[in-house]
């Protein structure tokens, strides 16, 4: 059934080649590492361990980024200085400011979104029977390529045109017909956001497994004393919530929020596979992406990744201080 | 950039009652159960859309909506022959070799090198360890669109463009911050008279990091290694800016997502081509679900 073209065992033989490769590497490092002696020898031994990260990280990371901001202040082509032109055009060009406006709707909508579900639901089935169960299911999303999720929604947005002798076979048209109504073309229309506020649906889809699982870990953490005093009192189960539950996971939501709000700022999969970024449904790692291969305009996509840098940055310290004061 | 250390176990905690327990019971009304099971299917009734859709006839997808299956089950496997035979231009078997032949170095060569660094960080005193330390840590804050774009140059002046290499080496470099973080978090966990006793008794570091550390790190390395291997399996940026067309190195997920675009309408084979992409992860997911959670936990901020 494996219909694969005969270039496989080649395939393997690169794959082999490169992991002898690799563990040759690794083999002469920690050779060397077993033969230094001497007064000097844990200076030498841990540069020799360090060594092939620091090589992958300086060529792969730190020179793309500092290249990367350089080349936002060039044109289309890499090749004439023009200054902060492609940052003025960003915030300037009425397409871009769309895609700047989509990503502000996205990070404002998934992550309370998500992290409100996840919450709930993980409140909901604590301790019922099917409890693992019931997490899986929610979980599941997660595991997948965004692309397949992509391809699992875009077939529930499915439009087939209004004829009479035509039948919905996405679910969403279907129902809206079943009430009465008219088939939409839901993903090209951007009346409202609606095209993108349904790709955000996906993408809370996507996440809300995550919020799910950190906040029931969360909630089985609080300590059972301060449950049981709170009931002996008599706390009804409203303020038990606001009271004891929430202030309790405060810091894990504060974390699954902002962690959330970093993945959806580089949204990129789900926009990409479900419109294309047409219809006016960009953001900006898609726009980055359609800069840079279709549109062919070097200078801009490295400026809408140093915007995307820059947004991240504050997000992601604030994130690790929270994870750190909660270690 | 981690948000729970590799040693959390979310699912292993035995309490008689939680406060949110307490509150359910009293909340208890069928209204919670009805709220739980809404949202469970409306979770699920998606993925069961296709998924049906994905046996069913080319014709009855494209006439009937899946939900008519129980009013006429028809079922084939044809959907899932056609994605594999190359008449259909899917090939999906050659993508999904590439795919496995992409994630395999991607993950043992990130994962070795990382035990290796995690190690000196841990547990070797060399000068300038510190400033070392911090510098990989405040790595993981880079989105990895800021690195594509030189990279891509670089990969086509050193001729390796449309090779395997560019994706083995983008992807092992993008995973390093993140993996020397979590075991060196999880290495310095491990008691200090071990290593000790170890030295004592005339162990170097290569004996050491070899005898003693690594049937420790098992746990952390699987962790970490399952999510790696879905990150990749699952990527879709690096591989669209790095295997370009065609079906050399290109895996499963691009020609999933080339197929939305080209054969947007043939849901036949979308159907099909969806779930035998995410067979894997599923079954990971299904398998190793305890591992899994844990290093999708830990790394969920990566990229």
């Amino acid at each position: 059934m494996f219909d694969t073209a005969n270039n496989t065992p080649e395939k393997l033989l690169q794959m082999l080649a490169a992991l002898l490769l690799f563990g040759a590497v690794v083999g002469v490092v920690l050779f060397l590492a077993s033969r230094v002696r001497g007064k000097r020898s844990d200076n030498l031994v841990g540069y020799l361990y360090l060594l092939p990260v620091v090589l992958l990280l300086a060529v792969g990371l730190v020179y793309p980024g500092l290249r990367t901001i350089y080349e936002s202040f060039l044109d289309a082509q890499g090749k004439a200085f023009i200054g902060v032109d492609n940052y003025k055009t960003i915030f300037t060009d009425g397409d871009l400011l769309t895609v700047l406006g989509n990503t502000v709707v996205w990070v404002l909508l998934v992550p309370p979104l998500a992290t409100g579900i996840g919450l709930v639901y993980a409140i909901l089935v604590d301790k019922s029977r099917f409890e693992s169960f019931a997490k899986a299911l929610i979980f599941l999303p997660m595991a997948i390529s965004m692309v397949a999720a992509g391809v699992i929604w875009k077939f529930m947005y499915e439009y087939r045109v209004n004829q009479p002798n035509v039948k919905q076979i996405g679910l969403i048209n279907q129902i809206i017909v079943w009430l009465g109504g008219d088939p939409v073309q839901l993903l090209i229309t951007d009346t409202g956001k609606l095209n993108s506020l349904l790709l955000i649906v996906v993408f809370i889809w996507i996440q809300a497994g995550f919020a799910m699982t950190i906040l029931s870990a969360a909630i089985k953490a609080i300590p059972d004393e301060i449950i049981e005093a709170a009931r002996l009192d008599g706390v009804n189960p409203w303020s038990m919530f606001v009271k004891i539950t929430l202030p309790s996971v405060r810091t894990s939501i504060v974390v699954v929020l902002t962690t959330l709000a970093i993945g959806t700022l580089k949204v990129f999969d789900v926009v990409r596979t479900m419109t294309g970024g047409n219809f006016k449904t960009s953001v900006i790692a898609n726009e980055f992406y359609s800069q840079l291969i279709r549109a062919d305009n070097q200078g801009l996509a490295a400026a809408l990744a140093v915007v995307l840098f820059i947004l991240v940055i504050p997000i992601i310290v604030y994130n690790i201080r929270q994870v750190r004061q909660e270690a | 950039m981690t948000v729970t250390p590799l040693t959390t176990t979310p699912e292993i905690t035995p309490v008689q009652l939680s406060a949110a327990a307490v509150a359910k019971k009293r909340l208890s009304s069928p209204w919670a159960s009805l709220a739980a099971i809404v949202i469970a299917i409306l979770w699920t009734l998606p993925t069961f859309g296709l998924l049906l859709s994905s046996f069913r006839p080319e014709l009855a997808i494209k006439r009937t909506g899946w939900w008519t299956f129980f009013t006429d089950p028809t079922v084939t496997l044809d959907n899932y022959r056609a994605v594999f035979d190359s008449d259909s231009g899917v090939n999906l078997g050659t993508y999904f070799i590439n795919s496995l032949m992409i994630c395999i170095p991607s993950v043992l060569i990130p994962l070795s090198l990382a035990a290796l660094a995690a190690y000196a960080f841990a547990w070797i005193n060399f000068r300038g360890k510190n400033i070392l330390f911090v510098a990989v840590f405040a790595l993981q804050i880079v989105p990895l669109q800021v690195t594509l774009i030189p990279l891509l140059t670089i990969f086509g002046k050193v001729g390796i463009a449309g090779t395997f290499w560019p994706l083995w080496l983008a992807h092992t470099t993008f995973a390093l911050p993140l993996a020397i973080y979590l075991l060196h978090n999880f290495i310095k966990e491990i008691p200090a008279t071990l290593i000790e006793a170890a030295r004592m008794d005339g162990a170097g570091h290569v004996a050491i990091f070899f005898k003693v550390m690594l049937p420790l790190l098992t746990p952390a390395l699987a962790a970490f290694g399952i999510f790696q291997f879905l990150w990749v399996w699952n990527d879709l940026l690096v591989s669209l800016v790095f295997a370009g067309g065609g079906d050399a190195v290109a895996p499963i997920t691009l020609q999933l997502a080339n197929l939305t675009g080209t054969r947007g309408t043939a849901w036949h084979l979308l159907a099909s081509g969806t779930f035998v992409s995410i067979i894997v992860p599923v079954t990971v997911f299904l398998l190793l679900q305890r591992y899994f959670v844990r290093g999708l936990l830990a790394g969920s901020v990566k990229g």
